[in-house]
């Protein structure tokens, strides 16, 4: 099932299906690096839940959830 | 190369790449700014074995794309200015998003170095790379660095020259496969635009089919003016992307950003990058310190406090300094007003010049500390926590996490200044947002602003001075957001700016880092801000000097004088009068003078709000700094001169008069804090943003202060007195 990045919980791991942005902020993602099959996880969340931190190609990045909404992902199993 | 060559530095923000080029070329750095745009151009000129070197400190950018400033910027130098070789300097900690901006750099051509930088990080994090693999797979030399302690700086500048030395000017641009639909498009484009010579004068053809491609504004809009395939270009890069779009389901930027990264991951995985440990098993300080730092309860409470005593630190340390130079300015003064003989001469030099100079230097040490802090807090990383934590609530404000600094320094916690306020603007990378913050800053109640408060409230409000007072900053607070909001839904519209941040490693700042990032700041504000100040306080004297009383009144005053002198009342009482005499004077002369002309002059229009002129002269002179405000108000009230600092007598003339009520003092609270900047905030605003802006400030803030204060004056009038 496609979900959007701002479903992710703190400390899940996800690897993105595709983004939806396009223009100026899919460009800024995109140079960020997040681009298809990158995979992320949810390190935490400002005080007020937004923005959130994500970890990703060994590098923090921070984007609200609205942008978080142009992500598409899959959810990677835990490994226990 | 004729013994000299031009190096240009660059790497994405927080690759080490300023500590690196401090290292470099230590002290001897030119500042400037390009042409138009408040990005920072630095240079230094370093003597390498009998050749001269110049270094360009590129703006930090994670790409060549047209998204910021710093990456347009950092684009135009590199096709116009055509230096020698790049370093670009890369974080070995994190390779491959860092290779994102050198691979964008081979497909421009240009000759490149690369610096591994941080190496003693990444084996510290048991990251082991393979420099001399990755050397032959990029096809250029790799130097590894540790620019904290400058170790491998010689080695690369060495390197650097060889090949620059070698590929003689000559670019080579990489060529990648971006799959077949686009290499079709691609070589198609390439085609047109070798055949017409379309911008190949600046950039390879390659590309800037690939610009095309990507959508890239600038490229687009320069191609519309060239004219030329341009048409073509856009139709091919219109029919690849509908193409695209059907059978991938994606766009062609996207996939472009796919085939680099692709690029990348399979480089390094040619046994050029290795873990000793895996993620989990690798103790990471800074995601440790996040749990706290940022923490849903302890991050908002450490992030006040750090702020709180920065601010505190700043005030008060700033005042022992700013001390010494109120002295060294009042013995100017003094020695000035001995050696000159009195008359217009020994007004202009003492009251216009010494004075007017003096009190903007006096900001100096508070610019200084405040940028020593604030340059810390930014080198080690804080400063993006403390956006991250507040954009929340400063973006319903059509603001950004970033501005809830330079409200502060401006005195949101009471008794800031604008000035350093608006010079932290420039953390924004955001032009909108920045604006917004830029013009709602100085409405918060600097430390100038007090006396006036302190004043008025002794005279009027005396029962509840604190409440008062945090009234004030709330008030401040609240105009400050509301009209960031105003400006950001109609004259500054527009979508907020993406908050898709990097939260760099926590890191200690090198000392050098931080004196020569303050040193730069507090420079600037001297040179700049200085001349045109310097300018405006002679103006502002002129006002309140010329036209001087006329002959007659001038004489009645003398003869005044010599009737008491010559009087058969005691000594001190003589004085005494004569003093009075002197005051009504000085009183008089302002009235006459242009400033109190204007007073006189804006008096049917600010009765409206209660002023009359004697207020309009005090506030004319605000303009100034808002320090003046009480001691024009001790001229007009002809008490002489009124120390700002202790103004009792002044608060009971005040009280006693019969034009001045609780309404009157409401509405003057509200105008002081609203209306115009003082002339040092605006000059630099206008460094800041642009003097349209600078102005346009200057106008509205007035209007909006004038307009509630009148609001104030008629309904506090109803129910206040």
């Amino acid at each position: 099932m496609q979900k959007s990045l701002r479903t992710l919980g703190v400390h899940e791991k996800a690897r993105i299906t595709s983004i939806t942005a396009c223009g100026e902020m899919g460009r800024r993602l995109r140079d960020m690096g997040l681009v298809t099959g990158t995979e992320v996880e949810v390190v935490g969340r400002a005080p007020l839940k937004d923005p959130v931190a994500l970890r990703l190609r060994d590098f923090t990045l921070t984007l609200r959830n609205n942008e978080a909404d142009c992500i598409m992902i899959e959810k990677m199993e835990e490994k226990s | 190369m004729n013994g000299t060559a031009t190096i240009a530095l660059a790497g994405n923000p927080n690759s080490g790449k300023t500590t690196l080029f401090n290292a470099i070329t230590g002290a001897r750095q030119r500042v400037g700014n390009y042409p138009g745009i408040t990005v920072e151009r630095k240079e230094g000129t370093i003597n390498l074995d009998d050749v001269k070197i110049n270094v360009v400190d590129l703006p930090g950018c994670y790409s060549l794309s047209a998204y910021s400033q710093e990456e347009l910027v950092a684009r135009k130098v590199l096709v116009d200015e055509r230096p020698d070789i790049v370093v670009d300097i890369v974080d070995a900690t994190r390779l491959e998003r860092h290779l994102y901006l050198a691979v964008q750099f081979f497909e421009l051509g240009i000759p490149v170095v690369l610096a591994l930088n941080m190496m003693d990080e990444a084996g510290k994090q048991g990251v082991r790379i393979d420099s001399a693999r990755l050397s032959s797979l990029l096809n250029c030399p790799v130097v590894e660095t540790v620019a904290r302690s400058g170790l491998g700086k010689q080695e690369l500048m060495r390197k650097a020259l060889d090949h620059a030395k070698q590929r003689g000017g000559i670019w080579e641009p990489l060529k990648i496969s971006y799959g077949p639909d686009l290499d079709v498009a691609l070589d198609h484009m390439v085609e047109k635009i070798e055949a017409a010579r379309f911008m190949t004068n600046r950039y390879p053809a390659r590309w800037v089919a690939l610009k095309y491609l990507e959508a890239d504004a600038e490229v687009l809009a320069s191609g519309r003016t060239l004219g030329g395939p341009a048409q073509e270009l856009e139709v091919i890069v219109q029919r690849t992307r509908e193409h695209i779009q059907k059978t991938l389901n994606t766009v062609p930027e996207a996939l472009i950003a796919d085939y680099r990264y692709g690029l990348i991951n399979s480089i390094l995985r040619q046994n050029v990058l290795s873990h000793e440990r895996t993620q989990e098993e690798r103790i990471d300080v800074s995601a440790k310190l996040d749990s706290i730092l940022t923490n849903r309860l302890l991050g908002p409470a450490i992030m006040f406090g750090v702020l709180y005593a920065m601010f505190q630190v700043t005030f008060t340390v700033g005042e022992i300094p700013m001390g010494w130079l109120e002295s060294l300015f009042g013995w100017l003064g003094e020695t000035a007003t001995a050696i000159i003989p009195e008359g217009l001469v020994q007004s202009l030099v003492v009251s216009g010049i010494i004075d007017g100079v003096g009190g903007v230097m006096g900001f100096v040490p508070l610019i200084g500390i405040m940028f020593l802090m604030i340059s810390f807090l930014e080198d080690s990383g804080y400063m993006a926590r403390v956006a991250y934590m507040l954009d929340r609530i400063l973006r319903i404000f059509g603001l950004h996490g970033c501005s809830a600094m330079p409200f502060i320094v401006s005195g949101g916690i009471m008794g800031g200044c604008a000035v350093p306020g608006v010079m932290a603007t420039r953390t924004l990378r955001s032009p909108k947002e920045k604006l917004a913050t830029l013009i709602t800053a100085p409405f918060m109640p600097c430390g100038a602003k007090l006396p006036v408060f302190l004043l008025l409230i002794a005279a009027f409000f005396s029962e509840n001075e604190a409440q008062i007072m945090f009234l004030i900053t709330l008030f401040a607070w609240t105009m400050a957001l509301l009209v960031s909001k105003l400006l950001r839904s109609t004259i500054i519209k527009g979508d907020p700016t993406p908050f898709i941040m990097e939260l760099p490693p926590y890191r200690l700042p090198t000392l050098q880092g931080v004196l020569i990032h303050s040193w730069e700041r507090v420079w600037q504000y001297i040179r700049k801000a200085g001349t045109v100040i310097l300018a405006v306080s002679v103006l502002l004297w002129a006002a309140m000097t010329f036209p001087g009383l006329p002959e007659e009144a001038a004489s009645k005053f003398a003869a005044d004088r010599q009737a008491i002198a010559a009087s058969a009342i005691d000594q001190e009482q003589q004085q005494a009068l004569i003093v009075e005499i002197d005051n009504l004077e000085a009183q008089a002369t302002l009235k006459h003078s242009v400033a109190g002309r204007i007073g006189s002059f804006f008096e049917p229009v600010s009765q409206w709000a209660g002023f009359d002129w004697r207020t309009n002269i005090a506030l004319v002179g605000g303009f100034a700094a808002k320090e003046v405000i009480v001691s024009t108000f001790g001229t007009a009230y002809s008490l002489g001169e009124v120390d700002p600092e202790d103004s009792s007598s002044l608060s009971s003339r005040i009280a006693a008069d019969p034009a001045w009520n609780k309404a009157t003092a409401l509405a003057l609270i509200v105008f002081v804090l609203l209306y115009a900047p003082c002339f040092v905030t605006v000059v630099t605003m206008a460094k800041e943003s642009s003097w349209r802006w600078a102005l346009f400030s200057t106008c509205f803030n007035t209007a909006l202060g004038f307009g509630l204060a009148v609001v104030a004056y008629q309904v506090g009038s109803l129910f206040l007195v």
